[in-house]
């Protein structure tokens, strides 16, 4: 019998396309360009095929074409935009030779509009599993060269299918999304995908890590589904994520603009936090993807990878204690605390275009996976707001789905006071990051580098929302205020009131004596050391900074196997 | 302000790369020259007033003398080395130098506080400060160093030439006597011949000190010289003299005790210089014979005896091809340059220095001073190799170099360590690295070994993250500037080859997994091994996964085994940047895919930047030297910017017109900050 599972590999696109003269596949077989690859058996019969062969020669052609995708002028234009095609990016996102392909051969049912003359073999999308440095993951990669990439019902259903598959065996899914839309002349049937798709995002969410790359447009329904998944990366001057695009904008709104500040990968990254990162093309976005899938476990029912590494864990960083500054009013940036912390330096920070004021990203630890949110003093102080309140919340509910053990840096003045802040709904959104802590299972490690004030310090991970350990270096300030706010308001009845605020009308004296001189002698003792919380035990160790990556690492073994009883819910009632 | 440090936080300050023992460092000074008795008591405390490398240095000999040390700092280096090393500390002011490392009455109340006996000043600051000797005096503290009279009298480069022509030394044909102004040192320079050298009559080291080659030379040269001079001495008066085109600057150190004994040291060589300022220096120079050698002994000697000078101190020379020396000026201090000395000689100049102040005799005589062996020193700036920049910022990475034999040939006289930040107040040498060898080859090899395995990384800007080794490239060979080196076919190999390795390493490590499904990769992971054919024959690199060093070994057919240093500076997105030569390299590791496939991926336009005029570095504006609106010609000088007392004359790129101006005299900038616009062209 033949031998079905062993067809080589056809020619690849990229040696193809420099016969662009060439259109027809039966030139392309003629020219010696494509070769169809069959392994056969010595002729067994005196004349003609057999009838196997026949079908094989069938499949092979399919096989061919569905290799073409839209042909190769199409392919041509892809390449001219600086854009790979779908299969490509797929070749470059897997281990060579790893890609297993479903339904190759699947096309779209439509009749209407003339659409059954018009069939592509695919169907405008890639899907199947392979592996990244090892590990089995799932992929879809829309192709943009077949009706531009466009969502048909078959389409949907072909990334369904290997959507149901990534949940049912536990393995992630990355999609690679080229899309121009929904395919118009399906009408409902394209809506109706979409719908299938959203869904599946819901129910894989918190079960399998869901990673989009936007690698050419996405906009309208479209958008929904990265929006769902845990990261979208985007392209730069590529890739355009929008719900509708500039026409209508101009025909709605009379705004002029263009697609790149719509919604590109600028947009996206730096201003609306859609975007988890943007990378400079295709080559790069493809290989930090890979780079950030083997930060993530396969699914929830694994614990965070760990790879080799040659950092000793316990590497004492002498440095570190002279990273905080002395002067407690100069900013020092908290990315540096992080590469002195984690394996060989090398962190892979999520959002870091989008609201700077907060540090999140993944990191490795004696070569297990673990998360970093930290605050980051170089910016506005390192005050939480809205942003860095969202950012960081969905980030540690992310990591507490998938076993990852977040590691909270504090270095917070509080939250960002102010009309702007108050009425877009400050005390929603910080409830998010506050609730994302709380509820969080996964081992929690903090440490407080300088600031912890206010309601700012409960919520960063502090002992009281189940904080596993809670480090304070000896630079640490944990208190309601700074020093000179509290006084303020501690002595504020010390006299009558009437009588100090005459006097404080009178020459001003009084009060600003009173202030200075207490905090000359008693606030710094008081408040601006982490003493006090170490003495009521909110604080379990006020450590050396050069220590702290083998404390960390300590702390970690420890509660490798952490768990925490889980109240039964139909599922909890996040603030959104 | 006072602090006193107990020795236990001082060790928990301690950095790695410190070497808590001089001796351990350096060459013997176990040595037999040297016949003072330990047991003679010299002083119980001495304060060093000075920062950074010196101040360490002065601090080593002071703890294996047995003596107590106070260490003086701004509120920039509070947390600097010489604060932790020292046993004590006191802080003399703001970050500014004229109002801490030069406040003469700060200075004198910290000697008052601590009860400090003595005074080093190290180099640079309050060493050549007669001023400051003189009211050490008044209160009885002893300064380590020469007398008041003797450090006024030679320290005016003026003076000290008619000093020197008393005591019969040679001297460079020039005018002596301060210049008055612009014209009149445009007249001067007529009657003594282009080119000429204008420099400050109180300083050295480089600063205030420009060449003129034509009238409009002088006259920009004049300004800069005298506001550069004004800025590092407090002290205007500029003097001009003949520029002797492709000199060689030789310089003999002294040493003299109060009883009359003076002794000259060899010499050393400092021809390799930058902007005037001395770079990487040697002892003994090539250039001299036995007999030139006595012959500018002896008139050095004869200098200092003249003026009764006591201490360690140095006469510099120019000679010229045919061996003529002319006597160039007298350091009345201990030199940076001083550990080249003492490596070939084998004694410590900074205990004599000490010695010698605590009025003990110099026991030695003129013939016992022999030598042995050859030392090479490189200076090694916080800087940018291509624009000579000052790098300001977090040494983020630092590895000194260290000995790989017993001979102690790696000698690193540092003042900083990892996570150390390098401020934008003071003179940007982080270390001086001295290499010895029996022959000077030998040393030479030494120092290229030691400038490889050199780890320095400053987080800056953008523009300057990375860290300067100064390397053995400058002067000559790189009259444009270090551009890098150019890879030629050995060194390109050498860079492939030590790419794929660390490519290889990392990409088989992004395999290893060590949880439960690593059985299943573990078979993945030996059948690429086998099948990529990588030249593990010849090419053997040794090297810890994202580490800072690569010790390579190659073997080219039959060649000898050579050992090679590559620094792996950073991951990249694809890929790494190395380290070869002194020059960092962005490589780009495809997989086959990869590579097939970059040919689609478009090149990106850059930002057009040559209609702004940015800051180079952080620093201050001194001043604006076009309007809105003026016309500019190519070259035309457009701003001054200056920083670590380093004044940069930012020039127009083109020909355009000025479109505005964003910055104004006095106004600090950052690096990277637009300072001046330019019109659109319209051509």
């Amino acid at each position: 019998m033949h031998n079905f599972g062993s067809f080589t590999r056809l020619l690849n696109c990229p040696s193809i396309s420099r016969f662009s003269h060439i259109t027809t596949l039966k030139q392309i077989i003629n020219k010696n360009i494509l070769k169809p690859v069959i392994i056969t058996q010595p002729r067994r019969h005196a004349s003609g095929i057999t009838k196997e062969e026949k079908i094989l020669a069938r499949v092979e052609e399919m096989r061919a074409q569905a290799h073409l995708g839209g042909g190769l002028k199409r392919i041509q234009a892809q390449h001219n935009k600086g854009k790979l095609t779908a299969r490509e990016r797929v070749e470059l996102l897997l281990d060579p030779g790893s890609l297993i392909e479903y339904d190759t051969f699947v096309e779209h049912q439509c009749t209407d509009f003339g659409m059954d003359k018009n069939k592509i073999i695919g169907d405008g999308v890639i899907t199947g599993h392979g592996t990244i440095n090892g590990r089995r993951i799932f992929v879809f990669s829309q192709d943009f060269t077949t009706f531009g990439g466009s969502l048909s019902k078959m389409h949907a259903l072909k990334i369904c299918k290997v959507m149901d598959k990534a949940m049912l065996v536990g393995a992630p899914v990355v999609g690679l999304n080229d899309s121009g839309g929904a395919r118009i002349q399906e009408g409902v049937d394209s809506l109706a995908g979409y719908a299938e798709i959203f869904q599946r995002n819901v129910l894989s969410s918190g079960v399998v890590p869901q990673i989009s790359l936007i690698m050419g447009p996405c906009a309208g329904g479209a958008v929904y589904s990265p929006a769902l998944t845990d990261f979208t990366f985007m392209v730069r001057d590529t890739s355009y994520l929008f719900v509708t695009g500039p026409d209508v904008v101009k025909a709605v709104c009379n705004e002029d603009v263009t697609q790149e500040e719509l919604g590109g990968a600028k947009a996206h990254t730096v201003l609306s936090g859609v975007a988890h990162a943007a990378f400079e093309n295709d080559i790069e976005a493809i290989q930090r993807t890979r780079d950030f899938i083997d930060y993530l476990p396969l699914s929830n029912r694994e614990k965070a990878p760990v790879r080799f590494t040659d950092d000793s864990p316990t590497r004492e960083d002498l440095s570190l204690n002279h990273i905080i500054p002395a002067d407690s009013t100069k900013a020092y940036d908290m990315r540096d605390v992080i590469t002195r912390l984690i394996d060989d330096g090398i962190f892979f920070e999520i959002m870091p275009d989008y609201a700077k004021n907060i540090v999140i990203g993944f990191a490795r630890m004696a070569g297990r996976t673990v998360s970093i949110v930290g605050n980051q003093p170089l910016v506005s102080s390192g005050v939480l707001d809205i942003n860095s309140s969202v950012k960081a919340a969905r980030f540690v509910r992310f990591c507490d789905s998938f076993n990852i053990p977040i590691i909270t840096l504090v270095d917070v003045p509080g939250f960002l006071p102010g009309t702007a802040q108050e009425h877009n709904g400050i005390i929603r959104h910080g409830a998010k990051l506050l609730y994302a802590y709380a509820e969080a299972t996964v081992p929690k490690i903090t440490v407080i580098t300088r600031k912890a004030y206010g309601g700012a310090y409960d919520v960063m991970s502090s002992k009281h929302l189940r904080g596993d350990i809670n480090y304070s270096w000896p630079t640490g300030e944990i208190a309601v205020m700074g020093a000179k706010g509290a006084v303020e308001i501690i002595f504020r009845h010390v006299e009558d009131r009437t009588q100090a605020e005459n006097e404080y009308i009178d020459n001003n004296k009084f009060v600003s004596n009173l202030i200075n001189l207490i905090v000359a002698i008693d606030l710094t003792e008081k408040f601006a050391n982490p003493v006090p919380a170490a003495q009521r035990g909110f604080i379990d160790d006020i450590i050396l900074p050069s220590v702290t990556r083998k404390r960390i690492i300590e702390d970690l073994v420890v509660l490798e196997n952490k768990q925490l009883p889980i109240i039964y819910k139909k599922h909890d009632n996040c603030p959104l | 302000m006072l602090r006193q440090i107990g020795r236990l936080v001082i060790n928990q300050n301690k950095p790695t790369c410190y070497k808590p023992l001089f001796c351990q460092n350096a060459r013997g000074f176990h040595s037999t020259y040297i016949a003072y008795n330990a047991d003679v008591k010299t002083f119980d405390k001495i304060l060093i007033a000075n920062r950074g490398e010196i101040a360490c240095r002065v601090i080593r000999t002071a703890k294996k003398m047995g003596i107590k040390t106070v260490a003086i700092y701004s509120d920039a280096d509070a947390r600097g080395l010489h604060v932790a090393m020292a046993d004590e500390a006191v802080n003399v002011g703001p970050p500014p130098s004229n109002q801490s490392y030069l406040n003469i009455p700060n200075i004198i109340k910290a000697i008052q506080e601590t009860g400090a006996q003595a005074v080093h000043p190290g180099y640079g600051f309050l060493s050549e400060n007669s001023h400051f000797v003189k009211s050490l005096d008044e209160i009885g503290i002893s300064f380590i160093g020469p007398g008041e009279a003797a450090m006024a009298s030679l320290g005016d480069k003026i003076q000290s030439k008619i000093i020197a022509k008393e005591s019969g030394v040679n001297i460079i044909p020039g005018y002596n006597g301060v210049v008055k102004d612009t014209d009149h040192a445009l007249e001067i320079a007529k009657s003594i011949g282009y080119p000429v050298m204008l420099k400050a009559s109180a300083g050295g080291g480089g600063k205030g000190m420009r060449i003129a080659w034509n009238d409009q030379e002088v006259i920009e040269g004049f300004k800069l010289a005298s506001q550069e001079s004004l800025s590092s001495f407090g002290d205007d008066r500029l003097l001009v003299e003949k520029y002797i085109d492709n000199p060689r600057h030789i310089e003999i150190q002294l040493i003299a005790d109060k009883f009359g004994n003076v002794l000259y040291l060899p010499e050393r060589e400092c021809s390799i210089q930058r902007r005037n300022q001395k770079v990487i220096e040697e002892a003994p120079s090539t250039h001299l014979d036995s007999i030139t050698r006595k012959a500018m002994g002896e008139q050095a000697a004869a200098l200092a005896k003249h003026v009764g000078y006591v201490s360690a101190g140095t006469v510099e020379f120019l000679v010229d091809t045919q061996r003529n020396f002319y006597f160039l000026e007298m350091n009345t201090r201990l030199q940076v340059e001083h550990p080249i000395t003492e490596y070939i000689t084998g004694m410590d100049l900074v205990e004599q220095m000490i010695r010698i102040a605590a009025n003990q005799k110099l026991s030695m005589k003129q013939d016992d001073i022999k030598f042995h062996g050859w030392a090479v020193e490189s200076r090694i700036y916080a800087e940018d190799p291509e624009k000579y920049l000052p790098s300001i910022g977090r040494l983020n990475k630092y590895r000194e170099p260290v000995s790989m034999t017993d001979k102690n040939e790696v000698r690193c006289d540092s003042g900083v360590f990892e996570g150390s930040e390098i401020s934008i107040y003071y003179d940007p040498l982080i270390c001086k690295l001295s290499t010895y060898g029996e022959t000077r080859d030998e040393a030479i090899q030494n120092m290229n070994k030691a400038l490889d395995s050199y780890v320095i990384k400053v987080i800056g800007s953008s523009r300057f993250q990375s860290g300067n080794i100064s390397t053995k490239f400058l002067g000559e060979e790189y009259p444009k500037g270090f551009k890098g080196h150019a890879l030629n076919k050995e060194s390109l190999y050498e860079l492939a080859s030590v790419a794929a390795l660390v490519h290889v390493k990392k990409d088989l490590r992004n395999w290893h997994w060590l949880d439960d499904k690593s059985a299943l990769l573990k078979n993945a992971l030996s059948e690429r091994i086998k099948t990529e054919n990588y030249p593990n024959a010849i090419v053997k690199a040794d090297w810890a996964l994202e580490s800072s060093l690569i010790n390579s070994q190659f073997q080219i057919e039959n060649d000898l085994e050579k050992t090679i240093t590559i620094q792996y500076i950073d991951p990249l997105p694809i890929g790494f940047r190395l380290q070869h030569l002194g020059t960092k390299f962005d490589i780009t590791v495809h997989s086959q895919k990869q590579h097939e496939l970059s040919q689609y991926m478009l090149e990106k336009p850059k930002q057009d930047l040559s209609k702004v005029i940015l800051s180079p570095m952080p620093g201050s504006v001194i001043s604006i030297e076009v309007n809105v609106g003026d016309i500019v010609n190519e070259g035309a000088e457009l701003a001054v910017v200056e920083a670590m007392k380093m004044q940069n004359v930012l020039r127009a790129s083109r020909v355009g017109k000025v479109k505005k101006i964003y910055v104004k005299p006095g106004d600090a900038v950052a690096a990277d900050e637009i300072m001046i616009e330019f019109e659109e062209s319209s051509s």
